[in-house]
Formats: structure tokens, sequence, C-alpha cells
């Protein structure tokens, strides 16, 4: 359920990005000083450390409050880390470490890469496609240790991160860990583990998609209604109407599933298999409306929309990126398959129903 | 222009359960007594009369309706889970789910005191069976180009014309239909038609069966030849039809009916593919798994948003358009994932009943009740292109 709360932080967050995040004005600019005072008046407002109790340095706000913020952030695609630092911050949280200020980052962020927390209580190995890494100060790790899960706080000094980015343009780098000693760490909770990890950062990324998904249908709509070809506007042709319709379609069971994958994270304590049957379906549907909302979007705008001076690649070249985050869709899809094929026939039915 | 689509994050309350239970018990005695067989769909009867007789005894018929026409006054959310659970089983509920859902409602709207008290409490006890008269042999999707018509006499009205594509006509007591009382105007081609009551019983009715390509009798051709309907027997107001059918049909489209019809398909997959399936059924059946349980949260969110007296037309629409689509791929996306599962696989003769039966019957998915290019039509007015 949206309470009030909701409202309130989700709307100084709408304030901020219109202001200082605004995606058509962000597109105009060469480079990336927009980016410092964006990140100086989210910080504060408390946005990235909002998943951060008081007494662990952040701004205490509810689940709810920060997926709302993140949906609001999917509308504006917004371009820096504040999902990852909310995830990092909440990560974080899950152990008892404070948070520090300044962007942060989570990894590994990508279901198979492992990081492996040695006897001498430092961590090894490599994750792929970490999201601004190369941005963040500091990164929240969850790493094996020998006697079960550790999260620690790394500073990114401290590790080797390359230059990729996402198709976006968005860092998405490699980062090594070679030894490495961290900032902090803690034991994870009992049941708290790297597959949660993937379900939280899976949830974030479609409640992302679908807030850009529902700025795309509005700027296609819009264009529609304004474009003129044949003599009026091409929205008025049912080809185009039955496209747009399908790219509706597609917002909306994006907005509903991801809404409803945050509802449940937000309302339980734990990840069980209701969350893994929310938090997974969310990211394959979201994933799917992604691909085909943006291939609608694009067709309807022509050839303008692919061009660089075009605000549309914001959005849909940003949920294109976010396909491969914690998770693609092909990864979750086999996972629900081979989970749903373990419990049999008899218990699909209830599980369904159970939500 | 409103690109704003709303979906609240419903949850079935606490009282659903209870009802989800009795419900599965009830359904269970019946399968085992042999009523039908939730393994064959399209077998059997599906017009059980008896079946609906007991149903309705458990007060799981026009449940949402004031209890001193018979219902229940119990809510959409109550209703939407007997509803589910019947679809899934495959139980026959033909002969009252078109009473229940749409000629119900009409009739608790615009009906007379006295046709109200005499019809709705038999409905409820499931002794009734509804059809619908729209589509002619003329006009189908374009509603508003019937022609069949009635002409006034006195005390009433004498009917000509014929209604084609009618389910249950064969079988049914009641047909609620549109007539032509008016010509269209220059200003509004939907003026002129007006909703009627007619019982099916009345002089001068005559059913013609048409059977399906599956093999099914469901269809009728209904022709009216000076067939007199009293005048107590109009529903709302004369000429005006075409403003009464919008709110009702929010319920009509997003109900878990419009993408569980084919859903046997999805148990006899998982029965074919195993406890331990390899990576392309996996990942077939992972991405059906999402997108049901997505199409089941967006038409419970409808139905809680429509129990809190919203109007979500284009997101009931949008339930109906991604639903039927979804079932009606079912059958291909099932066959595709069995294809290379060994021959003897232990259910096969199910599967392939299930699948032969499924692709007959799953064109008609996305023609009745709105077809998707009518719907598609209907979102795109609601994003504000029309």
């Amino acid at each position: 359920m949206t309470g009030e709360s909701d409202h309130i932080v989700a709307e100084l967050a709408a304030r901020i990005f219109a202001d200082l995040g605004d995606p058509k004005t962000i597109n105009r600019l060469d480079d990336g000083a927009w980016k410092t005072p964006f990140w100086r008046a989210l910080s504060d407002a408390g946005l990235p450390l909002a998943w951060v109790p008081e007494q662990l340095g952040g701004a205490g706000a509810s689940l709810a409050d920060g997926f709302a913020t993140l949906g609001v952030a999917g509308r504006f695609a917004v371009a820096v880390p504040l999902a990852e630092t909310l995830i990092a911050g909440w990560l974080l949280m899950r152990t008892g470490l404070e948070a520090p200020n300044g962007p942060m980052t989570i990894a590994p962020s990508r279901p198979s890469d492992r990081i492996i927390f040695g006897k001498d209580a430092t961590l090894s190995g490599r994750a792929i496609g970490v999201p601004f890494a190369s941005e963040a100060q500091n990164i929240a790790v969850l790493a094996q240790g020998e006697a079960g899960i550790v999260v620690a706080l790394v500073s990114t000094s401290d590790c080797v991160i390359d230059e990729s980015q996402n198709l976006a343009g968005d860092p998405s780098n490699a980062v090594r860990f070679e030894r490495v000693k961290p900032l902090r760490y803690a034991r994870a909770p009992s049941g708290f583990d790297h597959a949660a990890l993937m379900l939280m950062g899976s949830v974030s990324r479609s409640v992302q998609t679908a807030g850009a998904l529902e700025s795309v249908l509005s700027l296609t709509v819009s264009y529609a209604n304004e474009r003129v070809a044949f003599e009026r506007p091409i929205g008025k042709f049912q080809a185009v109407q039955q496209n747009l319709a399908r790219l509706a379609g597609e917002t909306a069971a994006a907005l509903a599933v991801s809404g409803s994958a945050a509802n449940t994270i937000a309302e339980s304590d734990g990840f069980d298999q209701t969350t893994f049957l929310e938090a997974a379906s969310a990211k394959i549907r979201c994933v799917e409306a992604a691909t085909e909302g943006a291939s609608i979007a694009h067709q309807v705008f022509g050839a303008i929309g692919f061009t660089k001076e075009h605000v549309l690649h914001r959005f849909t070249l940003r949920m294109l990126a976010w396909r491969e985050d914690f998770g693609s869709e092909s990864y979750w899809a086999a996972e629900l398959g081979r989970h749903v094929a373990q419990r049999g026939a008899e218990e699909f039915w209830p599980m369904v129903a159970a939500r | 222009m409103n690109t704003n689509l709303q979906f609240d994050q419903i949850r079935l309350p606490p009282e659903c359960n209870t009802l989800r239970q009795e419900a599965r018990a009830f359904l269970a005695e019946e399968i085992a007594k042999g009523t039908f067989d939730p393994h064959r769909p399209g077998h059997g009867d599906a017009h059980d009369r008896a079946f609906s007789k007991r149903i309705g005894a458990k007060g799981w018929i026009g449940m949402t309706w004031p209890k001193k026409y018979g219902g229940h006054e119990r809510s959409f959310l109550e209703r939407y889970v007997v509803t589910e659970e019947f679809r899934v089983a495959n139980a026959p509920v033909r002969s009252h789910f078109v009473a229940d859902r749409q000629s119900g409602p009409i009739l608790l709207k615009y009906a007379p005191e006295h046709i109200k008290a005499n019809i709705l409490p038999r409905i409820c006890r499931g002794e009734l069976c509804f059809v619908i008269g729209m589509s002619e042999p003329g006009s189908g999707s374009d509603l508003f180009a019937a022609k069949t018509k009635a002409t006034k006499v006195d005390k009433g009205w004498l009917i000509n014309g014929s209604k084609i594509w009618t389910s249950n006509a064969d079988v049914a007591d009641y047909m609620i239909a549109l007539f032509r009382t008016s010509p269209p105007t220059n200003e509004n081609r939907r003026h002129g038609l007006t909703q009627f009551l007619v019982d099916m019983k009345a002089r001068g009715i005559k059913v013609n069966p048409i059977y399906q390509m599956s093999g099914e009798h469901d269809f009728n051709e209904v022709v009216f030849e000076d067939v007199f309907v009293p005048d107590d027997h109009v529903l709302g107001e004369i000429d005006g039809a075409w403003k009464q059918a919008t709110s009702e049909l929010a319920y009509e489209r997003s109900g878990p009916e419009r993408f569980l019809e084919t859903f046997y398909l999805m148990l006899e997959l998982i029965r074919s593919v195993g406890s331990e399936p390899d990576i392309r059924c996996a990942d077939g059946l992972g991405r059906l798994v999402a997108q049901l349980h997505t199409l089941r949260r967006m038409s419970v969110s409808v139905a809680g948003m429509l129990q809190s007296g919203k109007e979500p037309v284009v997101e009931a629409a949008i339930v109906k358009d991604l639903g039927t689509i979804w079932e009606q791929r079912l059958p291909n996306r099932v066959r595709e994932l069995t294809a290379f599962l060994a021959p003897e696989i232990a259910n096969r003769v199910t599967l392939e009943e299930q699948l032969a039966f499924a692709t007959t019957i799953a064109p008609k998915l996305t023609i009745q009740g709105g077809t998707t290019e009518i719907l598609r039509g209907i979102i795109a007015r609601g994003l504000g292109l029309r």
C-alpha cells in the first residue's frame, strides 16, 4: 500500500531530479560536470542513504519510500549511482555496518561472480558489470567466507577498476579485488545470501525500468499527437495507435509487477519463496517490457528518435542496459522454471494464488 | 492526453483465503464424484445446470449483489477468488457464468423492481442461464451498426431480425439484447439502440446451432419474428444504450477468466518437463510463470480498484489485451517447449489431447468480448490519441 510518506519522499526526489537532473538538459551537455551539484542536492535531501537507519548514518526512510524514489529516478533516467548507493546502504545496514557518505556501489552485481573473504580478512576475486564503480567512493561487497557470508565495505581506491561502460554510456566496470583489506566488515545474518542481494538489485532495476517506460510512453504519445504526416498527426493512424496501445500494455505490466515485488520486499522480513517468485518475475517481465517498449517507441519516433540529440535514448538505452544487472531475464527465468518444476504441478497454482 | 497508468498494490484480504479453501474442497469433492475432469477440457457437459445449482447453494453466484435479491453482499475480491478457483479447475460454469458476471449486474442497475425481485434470486440459485445478444450477421465489433428492430406496439415492442454468435442461446432462459428503436442521428451514430430483457421462451424465437471448428457447439443464430417484449422489459434509457455500456465492461474485461482459459496447459507443461528440466524448458517455463504472475497481479489490482469505486477503464482493457494474447499463445509455447521431450513421457496422451483442444479454441480468445483491435482502440482513446 502506498502511504503518505512515500508521496513526500518521492515528490522531494522529483523536484531535485527536475531542477538538476533533467534528462533533456543533460542530453545537451558535453561533460559530466552536472553530476556534482546534482549529487550534492540528493545527499542533502538524504536520498542516497534513505535505507540506512539514522544511528548508522542514514536517513532511516522505509523500503517503500526508497522504491518510490527509484520509480521517479527511472522516470528521469537518472544517471548517477542513486540506486546503487541505496542498495549498498541497505546491504551494510543488514549487517549493522555504518554507511559512509558519498556515492557507493555493490559487488557482485552479476549472479555468476563470487568474491572470497580469506582467512587473513582480505577480499579476493573479480566482479564484472559493477554499475558506477568508477564513480563511486566505496563498494559494499558481499563475500563468501569460510564461516559464511560476510559483508564488507571497501574503498574503490583499493581495487583495480577498468573503464567499461554499458549501452547508455554509464560506467559498468570490471572490479578486481587483490587481497583488499576492507574498511570494515561483519558477518551477514543467517538466511541472507548472494541470491537475496541479486533479488534486491533486480527489483530495484525493475522499478527503475517501469519508471523509464512511463516516460517513454508519455514522450511517445506526445510526439504522435504532434508530428504530422500525410496531413494529420501520426497518432490518428490506427497502425500507430495499435502500437502505442501495446506500449501502454508493456508499461502497465512493468508497473504492476515491479510495484508488486517492491511491495513484497517492503512488507516482509526475509527472502523466502514468495519474494523469489515476485522479484524474479518482476525482473523477467520488466526486461521483456523494456525490450518490447524500446522497440515500439523508436518505431514511432522514426529517425529523429535515434539521434544523439533526441532525449529518447536516455531512457531506452538505460532500460536496455539495466537488463544485464543483477541477473538477466534469461537467468531468472531458468531459476524460476527450475523452482516451479521441482515443486511440481500440484503446488504451482497455490504458489501463484498466494500472491 | 493522459498516459498515467495506475495499478494499486492490492492483496487479497484474509477472508479470501478461507473462501479459497472452501472452493477447493468443494471442487475436489465434485471431481471425485465425476462431475467433471479437470484434465479434459472440452469434455463433458459445459452446461451442467445441476452443478450450477450446487454452486448457487454454496452462495457463490451473485456473491456481490444485495441480500434482498438473493445475493450475498460479499466483496468483488471474494468473487474474484471463487472465479479463479473454478477456472483453474476447469469446472463447467457456462450455465450461470454470463448471468453472474454481466446480466445480473445490468438487471440490478436498470430493471424495474418486480423483475429484479423475480429473476435475480433465481440467478443466485443457479437456476437461470443468460445469453448476450449483441452481434448480428452484418455487425460484430461495430456494435452500434446493429439493425435488429424493436417496433413500438401497445404495451410493448415487436422484435424482428437476428442475433449471431450467441453462446448459450440453445439452453438459455433469458437474453439481454441490443435492438434498434430509432435510426442513428447525424451527430451521434451510437444513438437509437435500446437494451431489452427477452424471455427465450417467447413466441417467434428460433435458435439455429452453429458448430465451431473445435467440434463444440457453443454459438447459435437467434432469429426473431414478431417477438413481443413487454414495456417493463426495457432496460434503461430508450435509444440511449450507448451510455450504459462503459463501467460494466471493466468488470467483464479484467477478470481471471481473461487469461486462465488455457491454464491446464501450464500444469501439463510442468508435468511434462519433470522435476529436473533442461535449461531450455526451465527458461521457457520460468518466463511463462513470470508472465502469468504479472497478469494476475494486474487483474487483482483492477478488481481492487473497482471495489474501491475507481474506474480503471484503460487498465481493464490492457488486462484483457495482454491476458487473451497470453492464453492464446500458450498452446504453441507449450508445444515448442515439449518438442524435444521423450515420446514416452507419462502424460503424453493427455498433453496432446489438451494441445489439440486448446489450439482449436485459441482463435476465439482474442475475439470474444471485444477483439484485440477494439481493445487497443479503447486503450488509444484513453491515452488521448482519438
